[in-house]
């Protein structure tokens, strides 16, 4: 399925899962990595650089929000994050720290391969592409973002999520057109997941994200890209 | 203004009901005035009878010895010059009697004939204009008949128009060959009276004094105990308004120090109690979210396993398939129980959290109708939905949306293949806090009034022999009335046997407490965008919603 068999960081404590996760990972044709404790995370990222980190939120000795966002420092790596607790505070901390996904425990397998594909999964890339929204210069092929010449870091969601807006200058968006071309989900999904990535991306992109120029919020829709 | 002094008396009585300080104040007025109006006649008469009594007693020792000297110069006379005319002679005795009370300055006389057109030519004779009417008639038939001496107080008139009060004493004079005359003594009191009007002007004075006294020490004395008690009172309403530091300050060792300190120990107390609920519930909240994280973690492991052998049951032998089937069955059957116990447990420790947004009911219930129609169909049971054909609610969507399809599926599991209506309305009979009402009518089996006090009731079942096609988890009406209970709602049944049950829901169209266009559950932290807030009905959706339409969880549906 893969041209290379993706491979998955699984940072579980809870063996058992982590083991039945593999399973699951393998029949889909990816390749799991294991690590058991929030500490160990950070070095075995480090020391394997995998496709995608799969990151439970409750780790004992270092809670998986601080997992996260040492991560989310030092790579661009997609992020799907597993938690056990519905509450929204929870969910939204985790985007905030810098998640791209969540899926909540107990799952089917399906959910989860379905989750974990859209994350690998790339927009349609035309190797010319070069975009622009204001200053900021899109190069789809080259998968980068400037400004006046200047690289801004973004991931891969965040990249895409900027690259589908900018690609139909002035259209205003809704939150669940965004979750199905960036985040691919075929059924209703969490808007927050929309709202929490915008604000991150704003932080990146914008001169001042209070008075965002790049993307902007259509009341009662969602968001557009601002004139090229 | 004659309203205002019509409303003067319901204020007085709603100021006595109301205020201490005032009925204590006005209490002792009223006593002390009546002490002081029992008092003040009884001091004033013992005071006049003192001054008056002195007066009197040589007053009518003057007259006895007057009387005495006069009736021995009329005998004196007699003897001397008995032709001499009777008027000559009782003016000697009015000159000679007259002449002691005008060296001591003390008395007027008059001498009246006791029997006028008599024997008498003289009828009466006195010193300086004193006028015969000065003398009541009473004591003159005293002296007169009796013949003897009288006194009485009287009011000295003088020809000329003057008054005095005074004291007149008379006695009976027998002028031999003339008749029987009466000698009257009048004693003015004019500096008795200025001496009993004073005294009697500065009681009254000093009456007024005392009841203003009285007043003002009562008015102080409960103004220091009125004051610790309004103290007190203010500072329960601190407490009761949730300023659980509240205490009283506590001066000195006194009673009212006492009640202070009583009072603030029981605050202490309390704040302590509630304290260790509060304490309590964190960890029941703490523990709900252990269990889920504890549970859900293997569930996910087993799930996936279960998942992993059913999409390769087709390789097995028919028993092994059969149990891989049954084995994924029972797993739904236990994660939806899971979840609902969870929900029930989350409900029990107050710890729903809602997460508002401004949404449109109605599309809710068309899109529960539109998930449920395979149980519908199954069923055999027509839904039909009236009323608004829009209504804006302000609520938390997922929740509502598992309210009414618990509610739906309850409807088509009882139906009995009779169509089962919803009606969507508001009502805005309390025009303060509009509600949205929905309810879900079947016609089926009803429900009668005993099993009407259950039907909220966890794990209760209307008919334990019936076979049941929904499976439910048994609490999904009983998580329906948590959830409504939760938006500030309610949910009622009504229903009689064979006439089918009507469950009806009532949501506030705002959220309780509302008034501010906060809602309640959105934090900063609910991933909104800092700089434009996206529009209310985008927002923030509960935890569910990331693709768990399908109801599991929602107790008692699976589709």
């Amino acid at each position: 399925m893969w041209s290379v068999r993706a491979r998955v960081l699984v940072v579980d404590d809870d063996a058992d899962l982590a083991e039945m996760l593999g399973i699951v990972l393998r029949s889909e044709g990816m390749e799991p990595l294991f690590c058991y404790t929030g500490p160990a995370a950070v070095p075995a990222f480090r020391r394997e650089s995998p496709d995608l980190v799969l990151l439970d939120l409750m780790l004992p000795g270092m809670d998986g929000l601080a997992v996260c966002r040492s991560l989310r420092a030092e790579s661009t790596v997609p992020i799907v994050m597993l938690t056990a607790r519905g509450d929204t505070v929870d969910v939204v901390a985790g985007l905030q720290a810098g998640a791209d996904d969540y899926i909540v425990k107990p799952f089917k397998p399906r959910e989860l391969v379905a989750r974990i594909e859209a994350r690998l999964r790339r927009l349609e890339q035309t190797a010319t592409e070069v975009l622009a929204i204001g200053d900021v210069t899109i190069d789809v092929g080259a998968h980068t973002v400037t400004r006046d010449g200047a690289p801004i870091a973004v991931t891969p969601l965040e990249f895409d999520l900027l690259v589908a807006l900018a690609r139909r200058p002035g259209f205003a968006f809704s939150r669940e057109q965004l979750l199905a071309d960036v985040w691919g989900y075929q059924h209703a999904g969490d808007t927050r997941l929309v709202n929490v990535h915008v604000q991150r991306l704003r932080g990146k992109v914008e001169l001042d994200p209070e008075s965002p120029e790049v993307i902007l919020t259509v009341r009662g829709v969602g968001y557009r890209a601002g004139p090229p | 203004m004659s309203g205002g002094l019509r409303r003067l008396p319901g204020r007085g009585i709603a100021l006595w009901q109301e205020s201490l300080r005032f009925r204590v104040v006005l209490g002792t007025i009223l006593g002390s005035t009546m002490v002081v109006v029992l008092l003040l006649p009884a001091l004033l008469g013992s005071i006049s009878s003192g001054v008056l009594g002195a007066k009197e007693a040589s007053a009518v020792a003057e007259a006895t010895a007057a009387r005495s000297e006069a009736q021995r110069l009329l005998d004196a006379s007699t003897d001397q010059a008995a032709d001499a005319p009777a008027s000559r002679r009782i003016d000697a005795v009015v000159a000679a009697v007259g002449a002691r009370g005008a060296q001591a300055g003390l008395f007027e006389v008059l001498v009246l004939a006791t029997e006028p057109g008599g024997l008498s030519a003289t009828p009466e004779r006195g010193t300086n204009l004193v006028s015969e009417s000065s003398v009541p008639g009473d004591l003159r038939e005293i002296v007169a008949g009796d013949q003897r001496q009288a006194w009485t107080y009287t009011l000295i008139r003088y020809t000329d128009g003057r008054s005095v009060p005074g004291l007149v004493v008379g006695a009976p004079l027998s002028v031999r060959g003339v008749g029987p005359y009466e000698l009257y003594q009048l004693f003015p009191l004019a500096k008795e009276q200025q001496t009993l009007s004073l005294v009697r002007n500065s009681t009254a004075v000093a009456g007024m004094l005392i009841i203003l006294g009285l007043a003002g020490l009562a008015a102080a004395v409960t103004f220091t105990l009125v004051k610790p008690v309004q103290e007190a009172a203010r500072t329960a309403r601190e407490l009761s308004a949730g300023n659980l530091e509240a205490r009283i300050p506590v001066r000195g060792h006194d009673d009212l120090a006492q009640l202070g300190m009583s009072f603030n120990e029981m605050a202490g107390a309390m704040q302590g109690q509630i304290h260790e609920m509060e304490q309590m519930s964190r960890v029941q909240k703490r523990f709900v979210a252990d269990v889920s994280h504890e549970l859900r973690t293997p569930m996910t492991t087993v799930r996936m396993a279960a998942d992993l052998l059913h999409d390769k049951r087709a390789g097995m032998p028919p028993d092994q398939a059969r149990a891989v089937e049954l084995l994924q069955n029972q797993l739904d059957r236990f994660e939806a129980l899971l979840a609902d116990l969870l929900e029930t447990s989350r409900q029990d420790a107050g710890s729903v959290d809602l997460n508002y947004e401004e949404v449109d009911l109605r599309a809710i219930v068309d899109r529960v109708v539109g998930a449920l129609r395979p149980l519908a169909d199954d069923s055999g049971c027509r839904v039909v939905v009236v009323g608004s054909p829009s209504l804006e609610v302000t609520c938390d969507a997922p929740r509502v949306e598992r309210i009414l399809a618990n509610l739906l599926s309850n409807a088509l599991e009882h139906g009995q293949g009779e169509p089962v209506v919803i009606a969507v309305d508001l009502d805005e009979s309390d025009r303060a806090a509009p509600h949205a009402v929905v309810t879900v009518a079947d016609r089926g089996v009803g429900l009668g009034p005993d099993e009407l006090a259950h039907v909220f009731t966890r794990f209760w079942r209307a008919d334990p022999s019936r076979v049941r096609r929904v499976g439910g988890t048994g609490l999904g009406l009983s998580i329906a009335l948590g959830d409504a209970r939760a938006h500030g709602g309610s949910l009622t049944a009504e229903g009689a046997p064979g006439k089918g049950a009507t469950f009806t829901l009532r949501l506030p169209l705002l959220p309780p407490g509302s008034a501010t266009g906060q809602l309640p559950g959105q934090g900063p932290a609910s991933g909104q965008d800092a700089a434009d807030p996206p529009p209310p009905d985008r927002d923030v959706p509960g935890p569910a919603a990331a693709g768990q339409v399908d109801p599991v969880g929602a107790g008692g549906v699976r589709p």
